[in-house]
């Protein structure tokens, strides 16, 4: 089946396949990353702003701050999961406080349409 | 290419979704299809229904929407009924029990834990009385807002409740308009004091006089969600009460066509607003949507505006005991961060019956107002044991309070809320004084960017963040200063990011302290704020630690409830059935 991936209620949580599986609220620590001059980006998840399926990961791109330094923006694309089985469905979430890659991307992926 | 919300509302929108609610209900929660969780959570919106965060599936938050906030009697003993009935959930929250009604900013109603199997029953009791939870979420009219006291007050100009209750009449279920880009949010006001906040809504009419005659001008594009605050603008448009009606079907009509399906975040008027200016949304609403010539803006009453404005003058609320214009009284009762009990919303449903009319209205400052006491009940009145809690004369920091949802029921919200902000207010009473010509002074605590608290417009703001301490990731809060409404309406300056929670209380006390300090003469707070740089305030916000103590500091997000005892999500019982008994998961 097709995975089925969309940001709701204002860019709270993503919802994968119908089941809410990332939220808001959460830091990701982010390496590598032009967000912010930080060495590494303690950054708080306050909206999803873009959700995409690039398979088999599922990745957003997320509206927050760090909360190191102050600096505030969208990350590029981040890997916030992984849906290995389409036929399944079952949904993998990464752990948010490990650290973190945002890559900008040659391709946008709309599963839905 | 339209949003993945807006295929599903071309689907099914509007009214018709009762009867798949109604089917849904008695069928019980697993006969939802659960590939299709997304689409039926984001339409029951529109009938008030909004699954509650991660954590608690299976349970809703219910909003009624009471125009104008006003509660006819017989109705609020109604809505504590169901209160106590059926919102109920599996714990119970350590300040307010059991069962508890939520004053909203919007001058609606929310009740928790609603579980989809008791709606058919709810909505039974609620509509026999008149109250209803149509469009009170969702992408159409919302609840309309208003001075509380209209047709009540002596500052009244126009009476502007036949007009809103005209309005709601009209739009309420309307087909034309049930599905918007998005969410539409009206204020009206006949009064000279401002109550209605206009200003922060997608179109507001505020009293104006032309020719010699009572009317509203028009003002278009305000709201304060996400980072992106703006103020309603003036499109050079006055009305007669008459016409209020004609002029919101045109300007929500123009909403529905020109609104931006595409980007939900770009959807609200205020955008279009950004976009257009306000000479063009007059032009197009003359060209295009009504049938007949516009009158150029009236005079405002703007000038003679005291609500919210810090000014200390006039009415900053409607807290307190006023005489109406009929020569009873309305008596505002404080209600702690809008959350009341359910046995105390059944009592006051009683005294409300006793001293008053039975009438109630609700405020935007997340309070209550018992209206037509004559005045040889007050007194009597006024002495009822449960005012104790509810008080008709308040201490500053109880009054100004206010504050959202926050992390026990909202998906957005990155913080603990309403439990905080009422540990907050009882502390800075017992250890802040104001100066004594302060007897407003408004904090309020919005969860997220959404700003459901309204915290732009609040002399100290409080916003939900993130921070470390010793390391560890603590709840937080940005601190603003400096907000309010009135002839010169101003949004806070955030002049201290990140505060750790426990250090907010220690941080507000400094503020007052240095004010008290370095106020000039009679300076008022806001003024202070207003003639200050941002470092120079940031340096009188000095957050400390005191002897406050904060039991949210951890992500409250991350557990299922957080204030149950074992607060693990894992440890949710949700989703459970018709009985509050747990379903069996999958995995």
């Amino acid at each position: 089946m097709t995975t089925d991936v969309h940001q709701l209620d204002d860019g709270a949580w993503i919802s994968v396949n119908d089941s809410r599986e990332v939220n808001v609220s959460d830091l990701w620590l982010l390496a590598r990353s032009d967000f912010c001059g930080c060495e590494t980006t303690d950054f708080l998840a306050e909206g999803f702003v873009k959700v995409g399926v690039d398979y088999p990961d599922i990745q957003a791109r997320i509206a927050g701050q760090c909360i190191a330094c102050g600096e505030s923006g969208v990350t590029d694309w981040l890997t916030v999961g992984r849906v290995v089985d389409p036929e399944s469905g079952e949904f993998y979430g990464v752990v948010h406080e490990s650290v973190h890659f945002p890559e900008k991307r040659t391709r946008l992926a709309h599963p839905e349409e | 290419m339209p949003s993945k919300v807006e295929k599903w509302k071309d689907e099914v929108y509007g009214n018709e979704i009762r009867e798949h609610l109604m089917e849904f209900a008695e069928k019980g929660w697993d006969a939802i299809p659960e590939d299709e969780h997304d689409a039926w959570f984001e339409r029951f919106k529109w009938w008030g229904l909004y699954h509650q965060r991660s954590g608690q599936e299976s349970y809703f938050m219910m909003r009624i929407g009471t125009p104008n906030g006003v509660i006819k009697p017989g109705q609020l003993e109604v809505i504590g009924e169901v209160a106590k009935e059926y919102a109920t959930g599996p714990v119970d929250n350590p300040e307010f029990g059991e069962a508890y009604c939520d004053w909203t900013t919007r001058q609606s109603i929310q009740l928790h834990w609603i579980k989809l199997e008791d709606i058919p029953e709810i909505f039974e009791k609620l509509e026999a009385v008149g109250l209803g939870t149509q469009q009170a979420c969702g992408d159409s009219w919302r609840n309309i807002v208003g001075c509380p006291v209209a047709g009540k007050d002596k500052h009244e100009h126009v009476d502007a409740w036949p007009v809103a209750e005209d309005l709601h009449e009209t739009f309420k279920g309307n087909d034309d308009y049930s599905n918007l880009p998005r969410k539409w949010k009206v204020a009206i006001a006949g009064c000279d004091e401002g109550c209605g906040q206009g200003d922060i809504n997608d179109l507001a009419f505020e009293p104006a006089e032309k020719d010699g005659e009572l009317g509203f001008n028009v003002r278009i594009g305000g709201g304060l969600s996400r980072k992106e605050p703006r103020l309603a603008r003036d499109i050079d448009v006055w009305v007669p009460p008459e016409q209020a009606a004609d002029v919101a079907h045109g300007m929500s009509a123009l909403f529905r066509d020109h609104g931006d399906r595409e980007d939900r975040f770009n959807a609200r008027i205020k955008f279009l607003m950004d976009e257009w200016g306000p000479e063009k949304m007059r032009s197009v609403l003359q060209d295009d949507y009504v049938d007949f010539e516009l009158e150029t803006a009236g005079e405002d009453m703007r000038d003679q505006y005291s609500y919210n404005t810090g000014s200390q003058d006039g009415h900053n609320d409607h807290v307190g005991i006023h005489e109406q214009k009929d020569g009873n009284y309305y008596v505002g009762l404080n209600v702690l961060v809008g959350r009341m009990g359910a046995d105390d919303v059944l009592e006051l449903a009683e005294l409300a019956d006793e001293y008053g009319s039975g009438e109630v209205r609700l405020t935007q400052r997340q309070n209550i107002i018992v209206t037509d006491v004559p005045e040889e009940n007050l007194d009597e009145f006024t002495s009822e044991p449960l005012l104790e809690n509810y008080s008709p004369d308040p201490s500053p920091f109880m009054r100004g309070s206010i504050a959202c949802t926050g992390t026990e029921y909202c998906s957005l919200s990155i913080v603990e809320t309403k439990n905080r902000q009422v540990r907050y207010a009882r502390w800075l009473k017992d250890n802040v004084e104001l100066p004594e010509d302060h007897k407003d002074f408004h904090i309020h605590l919005s969860g997220c960017t959404a700003s459901c608290a309204q915290p732009q417009i609040a002399d100290v703001s409080l916003r939900g963040m993130k921070t470390r301490k010793d390391g560890e990731p603590v709840e937080a809060l940005d601190i603003g200063l400096g907000g309010g409404l009135g002839d010169d309406p101003r949004f806070a300056d955030w002049v201290e990011m990140r505060v750790p929670a426990d250090e907010v209380p220690g941080a507000i006390k400094n503020l007052v302290n240095n004010f008290k300090e370095a106020r000039e003469g009679g300076e008022t707070f806001r003024d202070f704020v207003e003639d200050r740089d941002e470092e120079t305030l940031a340096e009188m916000v000095d957050p400390e630690e005191t002897d406050y103590h904060d039991p949210y500091m951890h992500n409250t997000k991350m557990t299922w409830y957080p204030y149950a005892e074992d607060d693990d999500m894992q440890a949710s019982p949700a989703p459970t059935n018709g009985q509050g008994e747990p379903l069996p998961s999958d995995d």
